[in-house]
């Protein structure tokens, strides 16, 4: 650590630190916060009715209605990276020195120290209990190394040298996380589209800013379906989708909530859907005057003559969301009611609201009893070439967590001490760079191994 | 049996065996806790019934879904994950002291689940974005994550009560020392960690399955990340000069708050995709 003061070095070293760490992780906490609390991606006018026009500036300037991806985040996310990637370059050098030693080393005075030694006595003599300690560690353990100290011959084995190489891994998975994304938001999208029964597009809608977004193929959609449970709660919203690709159609698949189709790099999600239009309605049409009551199968478009010729009804179509004095009624159909003496008049016929009509008290009131549904589906179309980039980071974010949490470098030393008449007694000591308790407790075992198997043979 | 009467029974054995750590504690005996133990594993057993007949129920009722899919059955399961690791904790590291501090968590979650009026015990069928394998992954990831960290935070709240240094014969004497409780505390938020990390992975490979995102910063995942930020402080906070012991409970205790945050603050106080679980 020579030129410790000049300016390049404490700059490096304030990248190393995990002081900038903890600090950069307690922000990201603390203002990933606000982004639960405040309205994310509403429109201006929702912001003003919420916080007032004086704070509304405050989120724009800061970016808060979208925070996760606002400047300042980022930027938190960035220095992070860079943190990561310094210290790492900083320590990796001295692990991997650690990791592929030259010779293995050893120092037995360390290790007798250590308060948890398990001490036994055979009764053997130092030669052959070395030799059966030598061959169970071995065993046990790993290649083994010897030394002959003072009045003591000692035997040592480690494994789990490589395990110091987990937190790397941790730590560049969190990279490859944040890559990942960056690219799924650089030359990704996210978009949907609205497709009815029986039609076709290669157009779709990016989500946040409502561009329209070419695909390279043509979505139809065959059929829609959508099942219900004795509840009344939806149990599963199918689509039958064929993909056609320069006029030729490729691919026929159902698609079906968490089970998508993946098309060339295009991703395409089941995620909503609606009643567009119907088909043939059965209409009841009552004659106030008489009370005869009548039922007709009608197509829509179609128009038939009323009884006693009185005048003719056009079935003119179907809305989705039928407006009656600005409330929203839900699904109707409307048409044209043409009496012979007068002028022709619109009727709305709110499917939820049977007597709608008869509320006109017309001469004829209208009823649709049923009526085939068409729907649309409501797809999402998404493209993420960073995905695999963020999953290879989740699987080396878990197996690098696994092996720092659980694995570790731990070297064990017996130690073969005669003591008079023939009688020996063996040491069995151990080092770890992880969780010393858990060292402790596999040593008590592996001491009584130890002592059986020297006792047997 | 059904699973109502084996989750009754549940309810009522961990209450039993939360009495009877603390009249270990109280009097300082060493029976009533080997009791309390034995009580809890009796209740872990009826609860693992309780959760694999709900199972076997679904599948009569023409439903066929796996027991983890909205408040009740979560917290039911929450008490079931946390039996699971204080047991496993108290048989390999010999340590009944602080099952003090756990066994009131493990009894009142499931005691919430059975006593308030607005969690209901009825089988509901699935709705469609529910129906994935990733979902039994996220959950049990995710619960035996947060158990990992209830029990640290029952380790940590023993700082705040326990003198560093103790009379041989007091109260507070067979509670763990100082230094096995930061080892123990520090294994636990590292198996929450872990756990929690593959919940959160998991979640995100179920939405990507499912909505095409793998992360759409919806408040339950973000607060799920600050939770998982906490303890990554946590963890390396501890690499620093002068956090050890009190200091870094606190962060642990802060982890903890963060995680009930996430578990129910987030249903009752934000809106989001989770609102059903
Ligand atoms: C979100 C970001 C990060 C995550 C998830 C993360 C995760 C981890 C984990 C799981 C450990 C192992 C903890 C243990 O052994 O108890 C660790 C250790 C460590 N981290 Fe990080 N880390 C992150 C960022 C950073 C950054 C930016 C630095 C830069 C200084 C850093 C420096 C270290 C160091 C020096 C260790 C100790 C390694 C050792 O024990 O040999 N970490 N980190």
């Amino acid at each position: 650590m020579k030129n410790q003061d000049t300016i390049p070095r404490q700059i490096w070293e304030f990248f190393c630190s995990v002081k900038l760490t903890v600090y950069t992780l307690v922000l990201l906490a603390v203002t990933s916060i606000i982004g639960t609390v405040v309205l994310q991606n509403g429109t201006p006018q929702q912001y003003i009715n919420l916080y007032g026009k004086g704070l509304y500036n405050l989120i724009q300037v800061f970016s808060i209605d979208d925070m996760y991806h606002a400047w300042w985040f980022l930027f938190l996310l960035l220095l992070l990276c860079i943190n990561i990637v310094v210290c790492s370059v900083e320590r990796l050098s001295l692990v991997w020195k650690t990791i592929f030693p030259k010779q293995i080393r050893f120092n037995p005075d360390r290790f007798l120290r250590s308060k948890k030694i398990c001490t036994f006595f055979v009764d053997q003599s130092p030669d052959s209990a070395t030799a059966a300690c030598e061959n169970w560690l071995s065993k046990q353990v790993g290649p083994v190394h010897k030394k002959k100290g003072e009045n003591f011959r000692t035997v040592y084995a480690e494994k789990g040298r490589w395990t110091r190489i987990g937190v790397f891994v941790v730590h560049a998975s969190v990279l490859l996380l944040l890559m990942g994304a960056l690219i799924g938001s650089v030359f990704g999208f996210k978009a949907n589209v609205r497709i009815d029964e029986g039609d076709q597009v290669n157009t779709v809608f990016a989500a946040k800013t409502r561009e329209p977004v070419q695909l390279d193929f043509v979505i139809r959609c065959n059929e829609f379906e959508v099942k219900f449970y004795d509840t009344g709660a939806p149990e599963e919203f199918r689509s039958n989708l064929t993909i056609i690709e320069d006029g030729q159609e490729t691919l026929t698949t159902d698609i079906r909530v968490n089970h998508p189709l993946r098309y060339k790099g295009i991703n395409i999600f089941q995620s909503s859907y609606g009643t567009t239009s119907a088909g043939a309605a059965v209409m009841a049409i009552t004659d106030n005057i008489t009370g005869q009551e009548i039922t007709r199968t009608m197509q829509v478009g179609e128009t038939i003559t009323l009884p006693d010729e009185t005048g003719s009804f056009q079935l003119q179509g179907f809305l989705p969301h039928f407006d009656f004095r600005g409330r929203n009624l839900g699904e109707a159909f409307f048409g044209k009611v043409t009496l012979n003496d007068k002028e022709g008049f619109q009727i709305g016929l709110p499917l939820q609201f049977p007597t709608f009509d008869k509320m006109r008290k017309g001469r004829f009131s209208f009823v649709v009893k049923e009526f085939e549904k068409k729907y649309y589906t409501g797809l999402q179309v998404t493209k993420d070439p960073g995905v695999w980039y963020v999953y290879a980071g989740f699987v080396l974010m878990i197996l690098g967590c696994w092996v720092t949490f659980f694995m570790s470098h731990q070297s064990y030393l017996i130690a073969v001490e005669p003591v008079s008449d023939g009688k020996t007694s063996i040491h069995l000591a151990g080092r770890t760079n992880r969780s010393t308790q858990n060292l402790n407790l596999k040593l008590a075992g592996m001491a009584t191994r130890l002592e059986n198997h020297l006792k047997k043979g | 049996m059904n699973s109502s009467f084996a989750l009754s029974s549940t309810t009522f054995l961990y209450g039993l065996a939360m009495v009877c750590y603390f009249g270990s504690f109280a009097f300082k005996n060493k029976h009533l806790a080997k009791a309390g133990f034995y009580v809890l594993c009796t209740g872990l057993l009826m609860n693992t019934a309780g959760i694999g007949l709900r199972w076997v129920e679904s599948y009569q009722m023409g439903y066929g879904r796996a027991p983890f899919s909205n408040m009740y059955e979560s917290l039911v399961f929450f008490s079931w994950t946390m039996a699971v690791l204080y047991v496993f904790v108290e048989l390999k590291y010999r340590e009944q002291g602080f099952g003090v501090f756990v066994s009131p968590l493990i009894f009142l979650a499931i005691a919430y689940a059975s006593f308030d009026p607005s969690i209901s015990a009825r089988i509901n069928p699935l709705i469609p974005a529910l129906k994935s394998n990733w979902l039994i992954a996220h959950v049990v990831t995710c619960f035996l994550g947060y158990a990992g960290f209830a029990l640290a935070f029952g380790l940590s709240i023993i700082y705040f009560i326990k003198p560093k240094q103790t009379a041989e014969n007091g109260a507070f004497a067979r509670l763990p020392s100082w230094d096995v409780i930061d080892e123990l505390t520090y294994q636990m938020v590292v198996f929450g960690f872990l756990f929690l990390t593959i919940g959160i992975i998991t979640g995100a490979v179920w939405a990507n399955s499912a909505w095409g995102k793998y992360w759409s910063w919806d408040p339950k995942e973000t607060w799920s990340l600050i939770t998982w930020f906490v303890y990554a402080i946590f963890m390396h906070l501890r690499l620093m000069r002068g956090w050890h012991g009190k200091n870094l409970a606190l962060v642990s205790i802060v982890g903890f708050v963060a995680v009930l945050f996430t578990y129910f603050g987030v249903n009752f106080l934000l809106s989001g995709l989770h609102s059903y679980a």
